[in-house]
């Protein structure tokens, strides 16, 4: 029997999981205060796009895009399974395009700024 | 003797055996809200790159109920996600020390105390205070 | 000596006549400190010569009498009534075919058994004169959590992708391999890998962790099962990334 070659997927997703459980929450009360009224000084257009600017974090941004919608998507693939949905390679295919298509838009809006 | 093994079908039903396969569950369920909030994270990016009346029509957005009551539902996933991810870090990166291992209380501790370190640094270079 | 009427509730099935498995309610007097198999052996001797079940050692440590207890995987020697209140379903272990009654058809098991090589494949053979195979305390204990399985399945009655998946190789059997790879003595890893690293391997389970919740020796399979994605996951990274590096 052949070694799989799952690592190509799980690698990405262990990793996104961990970015995810250290970063997450912290950004998401970020945009949760914005969302209440008290926007972060973060959050004001000129200081964010003047972060978003730099090339730095422009990889960083780009990168946790790309960690946290490759994490979920795999996550999900499996709970499709364990829910009943037998067609894996479908899930699979469409899930993990549409991490990569999410990625490649988010490279794209950062480019332009 | 005559053999004629039976097998009962697996159904969901195993879903609720037991507590467990609810934590499960609900750990996998995270996905969704973390997923949701990385799409939300690349129209944000969208919106930013569009100018300031885009971006200030992206923050209005934001303050829907619709998306404040995501943002509680996710931020309660994602908490939810992380304490089971630094739970679980220990069985899988077990550290080995002069031949005992450190004990799991340890390797996690240190991820939560990283963690809260983080987020927190985090809040405040974000000017949330 | 304080006794207690005990209601079980057991799955039956008699190939022989039964189309499919059926309850039956068996009512017996049991003592306060019985176990489970304790229960079922009062009702063979008094009540019901024809129920099957396997047991052995009544110590916990044969790992034949394994059943679902209240729909929870257990061993039924270690499982004693006092825990218990109202009826106590008693049915197979869960995922395996029934032979009869409360047995089951361990064959599957037995052969994923085999096929992970759970045994010292030395990396250096040694004549009998070279003397033993010599081990720091250190080089054991990295290893001897996964020594304590003693084959009785509750983690694949337990494990959710088992169920789903009848061809996962599964949590004991990998977290055999594990052993033997961990232990300093083994070269056996790459053979092993065939088995362990492959589609049906350790990539179908999804850390649900509960069959370390329900292992009754703490072996622990979860661990031994995330630590074998992550090396199998550097493994391949390395062998795909850096090909120069393979020997
Ligand atoms: S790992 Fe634990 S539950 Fe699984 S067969 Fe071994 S002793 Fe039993
Ligand atoms: S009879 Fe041996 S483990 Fe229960």
């Amino acid at each position: 029997m052949a070694q799989s070659s799952k690592p190509i997927v799980w690698g990405p997703f262990a990793a996104g999981g961990t970015l995810t459980a250290f970063l997450t929450p912290a950004l998401m009360v970020l945009t949760l205060l914005a969302a209440l009224g008290y926007t972060p000084d973060l959050l004001a257009y000129e200081r964010l796009h003047a972060f978003a600017g730099s090339w730095l974090a422009k990889l960083a941004l780009a990168g946790t895009v790309f960690l946290t919608l490759w994490s979920a998507a795999h996550r999900l693939r499996i709970t499709c399974y364990d829910l009943g949905v037998r067609a894996d390679t479908l899930v699979a295919t469409l899930l993990y395009s549409a991490a990569l298509a999410g990625t490649a838009a988010a490279a794209l809006y950062l480019s332009r700024i | 003797m005559s053999r004629k093994p039976y097998l009962r079908e697996e159904t969901m039903r195993w879903v609720f055996r037991h507590p467990r396969y609810l934590r499960y569950m609900a750990r996998e369920f995270s996905c969704l809200f973390i997923g949701g909030y990385g799409l939300l994270m690349v129209w944000g990016l969208k919106r930013l790159s569009e100018g300031p009346a885009a971006w200030r029509s992206f923050l209005e957005v934001l303050q829907s109920p619709a998306s404040i009551a995501f943002h509680v539902l996710a931020l309660g996933f994602a908490l939810y996600h992380s304490v089971t991810w630094f739970k679980l870090t220990p069985k899988a990166l077990p550290v080995q020390v002069g031949g005992e291992f450190l004990p799991d209380g340890i390797i996690s501790g240190a991820h939560y105390a990283v963690w809260a370190a983080l987020s927190l640094a985090v809040l405040i270079l974000a000017g949330a205070f | 000596m304080s006794e207690r009427r005990v209601e079980l509730e057991v799955l039956r099935y008699h190939p022989e006549t039964d189309a499919a498995p059926r309850f039956q309610r068996y009512s017996v007097d049991c003592r306060e400190e019985w176990v489970v198999l304790d229960a079922l052996n009062h009702v063979k001797e008094t009540l019901d010569p024809t129920l099957s079940y396997r047991w052995s050692c009544h110590m916990a440590v044969c790992g034949s009498c394994g059943m679902m207890i209240n729909g929870e995987p257990r061993l039924a020697c270690k499982s004693f009534l006092r825990d218990y209140q109202g009826v106590i379903r008693v049915e197979p272990l869960a995922h395996f075919p029934i032979e009869r009654d409360l047995v089951t058809v361990i064959d599957d098991f037995m052969a994923k058994l085999k096929r992970v090589k759970p045994y010292l494949i030395p990396a250096q053979a040694r004549a009998l004169e070279q003397g033993e195979y010599r081990q720091t305390p250190a080089e054991l204990k990295r290893y001897k959590q996964f020594t304590l399985c003693m084959n009785c399945m509750l983690c694949y009655a337990a494990c959710p992708e088992y169920g789903l998946i009848p061809k996962f190789i599964g949590p004991a059997a990998i977290s055999l391999a594990h052993r033997y790879n961990q232990d300093s003595r083994d070269g056996g890893r790459a053979a092993r890998q065939e088995e362990i690293a492959a589609a049906e391997g350790v990539w179908e389970c999804s850390f649900t962790g509960a069959c370390s919740e329900v292992c009754p020796e703490h072996v622990d399979p979860a661990a031994a099962l995330q630590q074998v994605k992550i090396k199998s996951t550097v493994d391949w990274y390395l062998a795909h990334l850096m090909p120069w590096l393979k020997k």
